[in-house]
């Protein structure tokens, strides 16, 4: 009895062990099968050629700069909107809201999470953009910004979702005890629970980009996919290419081999590290935190 | 309730199986069931390649046949490989593809099964309804970028194209941008929207009266409005139409093509009359496209 006991013990946490690792393992995996599709890009196309701003592939053209200052304009305009809306709305939810509004509010925040992107594309190219070029007079309304507005609407419900389960995590003897000293209910909010919630809230802004810059469909059909370069802040109101509507257009024509096909691989590479470096710089933001606090309080 | 879908599921299954068994019992016992046809290729003859075979199965129900698509060149590539019997393409083969066809030992045999209009539209409430070749050309390579430039209101141009994988993209830049000349290297305009397919372009379209857009002639929907196509400054402006392909009055039309891996025989020569035929050529008018010319298969 007590033997079969320890058995079974031993092969759960073992089992338990693998599947934690094997989120390494294939982590590991696809890096490897990313750099290996996309390393021989460097022995094919130059360096210049690479840094240049033509994107045009079916001419050998492969300059990634237009494509990579695409990416980041969208993800930056998806961001300003979806932490202050996502995280404002978290609060709201945790700390503001009474009882029955929190039970209605919660669930559709998550219902919005699952609406399928391209049905959010299909709205943003049939409404928003028409709308956008009207009421701001431009050109066309498939623009980077009407990509950042969707993208920050996708990335609202992550960010809501785990910002406020961090929030709700909070003791509630952190806001009595800023309650008793006097402090109001903003201050409470601002100087207490938020902070003491940080890392869970940055896990969520993470999460909320992540899901940003990993988007594709929806950026797809709503920024209109010029490959030009945007450095300025007028370029969030003109077309722009992203790396990941770039891999989804071009992937399923291209010759497995050729020169091209090395090209996307490497621009799935770079999306991989953009992501990697995104994590890694919030978990250690995250680190220090905690090492702090942990440090105060002993 | 439950039983109820019970029964459909078990009623389901077996209407399935009764269709999937042989017509072994009745049905045509003299005919092998072995013709199998494999088409492969283009993405703009997909729809009607899957018309025709539909068709012809329902008349010949001892031929299979796959369709699929995956672009001109994948078709080529793979009756090169002698995967398919029937490879499909938007375009001409090239030389270098038939001397590697050559050097496998397959000898691509060309079919001109339909032909195909590219219309350039625009928005209807833009004033603009006639233009050369080589202004088209200037604006989608940048060097107009307002309307007034072609006669038109004030507004910026907007250039919508498909996505550089699809054979309308490489024909429009090769008849339209580069005047069908092999030397001259001009592209499209930087700010040229790739959009991913027909219906984000109609779409776009028909709400911008900025923009500017070309797509095969079946996919034009009627409220959006079409541009008069002249191939010299002065000559004669002319809409895209069945009639205007055929007498090659349109200058931006093209054939579309199948091949064989030599003069087909059997099965894959009965398909090949059959396309020809009448009968089939009706849908190809259907679908939009434009009939191959009375007399098909110009053979060189």
């Amino acid at each position: 009895m007590e033997k079969s006991l320890s058995w079974r013990e031993f092969a759960i946490t073992r089992l338990i062990k693998a599947s934690g690792y094997s989120a390494i393992l294939f982590v590991v995996l696809i890096f490897f099968f990313l750099v290996r599709e996309g390393f021989p890009t460097f022995g094919e196309v130059g360096a210049s050629s690479l840094l240049s701003i033509r994107w045009y592939p079916i001419e050998d053209y492969f300059g990634i700069l237009p494509l990579i200052t695409g990416s980041l304009i969208v993800t930056i305009g998806a961001g300003l909107i979806a932490v202050p809306f996502g995280i404002g709305t978290a609060i709201y939810i945790s700390e503001i809201a009474p009882r029955w509004m929190r039970e209605i509010l919660k669930p559709l925040v998550e219902l919005l999470g699952g609406l399928p992107s391209v049905v959010l594309g299909f709205l943003g190219f049939l409404v928003l953009s028409p709308f956008l070029r009207a009421f701001l007079n431009l050109p066309t309304g498939l623009t980077a910004l009407t990509g950042s507005l969707l993208l920050g609407g996708i990335a609202v419900p992550t960010v809501v979702s785990v910002a406020e389960d961090a929030l709700d995590a909070v003791p509630r003897a952190y806001r009595e005890g800023a309650w008793a000293l006097g402090a109001t209910r903003w201050q409470t909010i601002w100087r207490v629970t938020l902070p003491a919630a940080r890392s869970g809230v940055l896990t969520a802004i993470m999460l909320g980009v992540g899901r940003a810059i990993g988007e594709t469909m929806t950026v797809m059909m709503v920024t209109g996919n010029a490959p030009v370069l945007a450095l300025k802040l007028g370029s969030l109101f003109s077309p722009v290419r992203t790396m990941t509507a770039t891999i989804a257009a071009e992937m399923g024509e291209v010759a497995s081999g050729s020169v091209h096909y090395h090209v996307l691989f490497f621009i799935g590479m770079l999306l991989f590290l953009i992501s990697l470096g995104v994590n890694i710089a919030a978990s250690s933001v995250v680190f220090r935190a905690k090492k702090r606090a942990e440090r105060i309080l002993s | 309730m439950n039983r109820f879908i019970l029964v459909g599921i078990v009623l389901l299954t077996l209407v399935f199986i009764q269709s999937c068994s042989p017509a072994s019992s009745e049905g045509t016992p003299s005919v092998s069931p072995a013709a199998y046809i494999e088409n492969k290729g283009s993405d703009t003859i997909v729809n009607l390649a899957l018309a025709w075979a539909e068709k012809y199965q329902s008349e010949h129900p001892e031929v299979r046949m796959s369709v699929t698509g995956g672009g001109s060149g994948t078709g080529i590539a793979s009756l090169i490989n002698g995967t398919v019997d029937i490879a499909n393409s938007s375009r001409k083969i090239k030389e270098e593809e038939i001397k590697e066809a050559k050097s496998k030992g397959i000898d691509p045999v060309e079919f001109v099964v339909a032909r195909d209009a590219i219309a350039v539209i625009v928005n209807p409430e833009n004033p603009v309804s006639q233009l050369t070749l080589k202004q088209i050309s200037n604006i989608y390579s940048g060097k107009y970028s307002n309307w007034t430039e072609v006669g038109g209101e004030d507004r910026p141009i907007v250039r919508l194209s498909r996505e550089t994988n699809s054979g309308t993209h490489v024909y429009f830049l090769e008849t339209v941008l580069r005047l069908g000349s092999k030397e001259d290297k001009t592209l499209f305009s930087m700010d040229t929207l790739l959009l991913p397919s027909s219906e984000v372009i109609i779409a776009e379209l028909r709400q911008n009266p900025n923009a500017m857009g070309y797509d095969g002639l079946g996919y034009v929907p009627k409220d959006l409005k079409v541009i008069a196509v002249a191939k010299e400054e002065g000559g004669p402006y002319v809409l895209p139409s069945i009639a205007t392909v055929n007498d090659k009055s349109y200058p931006i039309a093209r054939d579309l093509y199948m091949y064989t891996n030599g003069e087909p025989t059997g099965v894959v020569k009965e398909y090949l009359d059959w396309i020809l035929s009448p009968e089939a050529q009706e849908i190809v008018a259907q679908l939009g496209f434009v009939p191959a010319s009375p007399t098909p298969n110009p053979s060189p």
